[in-house]
């Protein structure tokens, strides 16, 4: 392989990889019912390629990414309940054209808040907007006062929690615990038909992708070298001039608005969106699947969240009373063996065959070889594994 | 389910399905002839369900883990039971029931997942499944979409109505109206105190609840009050209760916030001759947290009590120990989840046919008089025709029954109450 196309491989080749496998094998192989399943899988792995952005190469632990997933899910959701609760569908209701769930909590007409979701326009504009607004908003209070590391952690737990409850408690105004549920049409189109579901995989797809390539022209930027330089060393960033607190909440808002763009699409395709994607076990299951698919790989993500939810999905079908641990200890042993999570898998490997090489072949290699791949900061000199530095993002 | 034939299957897929197909067939010919005690096949599963000469497959959909595992148990053990005595009195049309179980994991959208995965893939003729609202709603668009049948246990708030669902529990009015009824009659309960957990069912059946005590028995509702799933801390609400003296309080706070509120209530001094309590929520599995001594002499308002004296019953509760331990209870719920199959069994030989379309349209009417409850029938609106029953709690967690109503008409969307 000359140089040249090597350099293309580097740089576009694992994502030249993902598209095929997302929009020509998956299809091929399964069958519509699995295909929407691995649908709904890629909507979280919006969430986890933001993750690879704030946190492994900002070093910002967040374990509130479910919020901006959830908040994206509801707007969308909010626009089709709307276009679902037409007078003529709702008129066993005692007001009739508000949604059902409305109507249960004796509300007797639309919230004003809930107007603007009639304009799909504004939806559109919503879905990455409000969780992208929000998000600002708790960077810019945090991060400007220099909270950061296991604090930040912590709080964005908290609105996790707070959001939640808020959800639950309100449920005249947002369905409760139940959810925003059986949503039918997208401007008189039926999301739930055969055809809708591939087309909608295949929207979904190209949006993931699109991220990724987002997220690779981020990481390949200068900014993309100053948000590593510091999440390694902050301060000395700050000395020379910068303002980190910008960069930091600059990270921060994108990832909240990836995870916001797979909420809508996990709306889309499931057909409803429910308060148990806001709270902190989501949100840190969310970690997770960037853990496992190494958080320092933007396709690795994907793939760690494809694993994890097929693991989940089929642990649960073929073992309905085990699963829980199966995957825990798929966890245990990914963090055990694979520090590096999926992506670091091919650096272990070379550097298992380098050690190798002086017996095989006689000569003796006195330094390993740097990793050849593009993947920034080779994993491999990392001291911790990555559930284990959560407060590393000093 | 014709209209879910793959159109973009690969080619050599297909074929390898066609081969498996043939081979299976050649298989499956002989034995099958010799056997086939029910009608053949192609009759009686006209829509592609898994149905075979000598099984048919039905789902299973409840929570095994997380936070509802602890209710949704008893729902499972009833409903294997029920598919196991079928099985034993020689199965549906001449078919063994075989069960998919699926957990749901007490998560909302895990359960439309396995739903949909029950239904596309397994092809199961029916499910038994689904616990809380939440669970039900989730899955419901499913059901609907891909044309299955559920039977759902629990007793709820009533406000929906499925072509695709069975509801062996009771709807809101069933359970609330003669309830109150006998609490003004026999307690001459004039004032109420309305307390619930946050969420839709005790709302909905409080407002059914405040409709009835307001219009028809000329009552005042002094008070109402709800807190979150989980909450603990009920001192403050029996403070308000000893403070406003209603003449019954009303309560649908549910899971284990029970524990704390029950015991609270006795901690505080209250105990039922002093004030009393109907409960419509705390079934003979909530007791086994709370602890009888705890709710001896309050009131709770079911359909079923594990207590229920009659030869349907007896047998029941025997058959239940016999496989899950003589120290097993059942509560409404379990009971409810055990009529599920049964009804299902009856709708099919009726129809003569597993096809979906046609269970659902030979359901209404249909009668089950072994049912440990006593009596039930399928009513055109797919809810069951049942009686209400008042226990009193006692110290070893079972109640005993005091009054028993006629047969009440459900109807889920009650006119005036809404």
């Amino acid at each position: 392989m000359n140089t040249k196309l090597k350099a293309l491989w580097g740089g576009y080749g694992t994502v030249l990889v993902l598209a095929a496998v997302i929009f020509i094998l998956l299809p091929l192989s399964l069958d519509l019912f699995r295909l929407n399943l691995v649908g709904k899988y890629l909507t979280y792995a919006f969430v986890a390629v933001g993750l690879v952005l704030c946190w492994g190469y900002g070093g910002i632990l967040s374990l509130g990414q479910g919020v901006f997933f959830g908040l994206g899910g509801y707007c969308m959701a909010m626009f089709l309940k709307l276009e679902a609760s037409d007078p003529e569908s709702t008129k066993i209701q005692s007001t009739p054209g508000i949604p059902d769930f409305m109507d249960w909590n004796q509300l007797t007409e639309l919230p004003g808040f809930w107007l603007p979701f009639k304009s799909f326009l504004f939806t559109l504009f919503a879905v990455p907007l409000v969780p992208g607004i929000l998000a600002f908003i708790i960077a810019v209070a945090m991060f400007k006062r220099r909270v950061g590391g296991v604090y930040f952690a912590i709080m964005t737990q908290a609105f996790a929690a707070v959001l939640s409850i808020l959800i639950i408690g309100q449920q005249g105004y947002t369905g409760g615990v139940n959810g925003i549920t059986d949503l039918k049409t997208l401007h008189g189109w039926d999301i739930r038909t055969d055809e809708a579901k591939y087309l909608l995989y295949y929207i979904n797809g190209a949006l993931l992708i699109g991220v990724v390539l987002l997220g690779r022209f981020v990481i390949g930027s200068k900014f993309g070298k100053l948000l590593l330089a510091l999440r390694d060393r902050e301060e000395r960033v700050r000395f020379s001039g910068y303002d980190v607190a910008n960069f930091k909440v600059f990270i921060f808002c994108l990832a909240a608005m990836f995870s916001a763009v797979g909420g809508a699409m996990f709306t889309l395709q499931v057909g409803f969106m429910s308060p148990s994607f806001v709270g902190i076990v989501p949100s840190i299951e969310m970690v997770i699947f960037t853990a496992v698919g190494g958080r320092m790989s933007l396709v690795g993500a994907v793939y760690g969240s494809l694993l994890v939810n097929y693991g989940k999905s089929y642990f649960s079908e073929t073992f309905p009373e085990l699963w829980l641990f199966l995957m825990g200890g798929l966890f245990i042993a990914v963090v055990m063996l694979f520090p590096n999570g999926l992506a670091g898998l091919s650096n272990q490997w070379r550097e298992w065959r380098d050690r190798r090489r002086p017996k095989a072949g006689g000569t003796v290699t006195p330094l390993t070889a740097p990793p050849a791949g593009a993947t920034p900061p080779p994993a491999g000199k990392d001291p911790l594994p990555p559930v284990a530095s959560v407060g590393g993002g000093r | 389910m014709s209209q879910h034939v793959k159109k973009d299957e690969p080619a050599l897929k297909a074929v390898a399905r066609l081969l498996r197909g043939l081979l299976l067939g050649a298989a499956f010919l002989t034995p099958a002839l010799a056997l086939a005690a029910g009608p053949p096949t192609a009759e009686v599963n006209t829509t592609g369900l898994a149905v075979t000469d000598t099984t048919v497959t039905v789902g299973q959909l409840h929570s095994a883990t997380g936070t509802m595992a602890i209710s949704e148990t008893g729902s499972i053990q009833a409903e294997r039971l029920a598919i196991e005595q079928i099985n034993e009195a020689g199965g549906i049309l001449g078919r063994k029931i075989e069960i998919i179980q699926e957990d749901g994991a007490s998560d909302w959208p895990t359960f439309a997942e396995k739903a949909r995965k029950l239904l596309v893939n397994d092809k199961v003729a029916a499910v038994f499944g689904c616990w809380t609202s939440a669970s039900r709603k989730a899955v419901l668009p499913v059901f609907e979409k891909e044309n299955g049948m559920l039977y759902y246990p629990t007793f709820y708030e009533g406000l929906e109505e499925s072509k695709n669902v069975i509801y062996t529990g009771q709807e809101a009015t069933q359970q609330i109206i003669a309830g109150l009824d006998w609490l003004a009659k026999n307690k001459g309960a004039k004032t109420f105190y309305l307390i619930g957990s946050d969420y839709i069912w005790p709302r909905t059946s409080n407002k059914i609840a405040r409709k009835h005590i307001e219009n028809v028995l000329k009552g005042k509702v002094v008070g109402e009050d709800y807190f979150p799933l989980g909450h603990t801390q009920f001192g403050s609400l029996i403070n308000k209760i000893k403070l406003k003296k209603p003449d019954a309080v009303y309560s649908i706070i549910v899971g284990g916030s029970n524990v704390s509120w029950w015991k609270q209530l006795k901690a505080a001094g209250v105990t039922a001759d002093k004030q009393t309590i109907l409960t419509i929520s705390v079934t003979e599995d909530e007791i086994l947290g709370i602890g009888g001594e705890n709710m001896v002499g309050y009131y709770a308002a079911m359909k079923y009590f594990q207590s229920l004296d009659n030869e349907n019953n007896k047998k029941f509760v025997e058959a239940f120990k016999a496989k899950y331990g003589k120290d097993a209870v059942i509560g409404d719920v379990t009971q409810a989840a055990y009529l599920g199959p049964w009804l299902w069994k009856a709708a099919v030989e009726k129809a003569g046919s597993f096809d979906v379309d046609k269970i659902a349209a030979a359901s209404p009417d249909i009668e089950l008089t072994t049912a440990p409850e006593g009596y039930v029938k399928i009513h055109k609106n797919h809810h069951l025709w049942s009686k209400l029953r008042i226990g009193e709690a006692q110290a070893d967690g079972q109640y005993k029954v005091l009054y028993e109503s006629e047969l009440i008409e459900p109807n889920p969307f009650p006119e005036g109450y809404q």
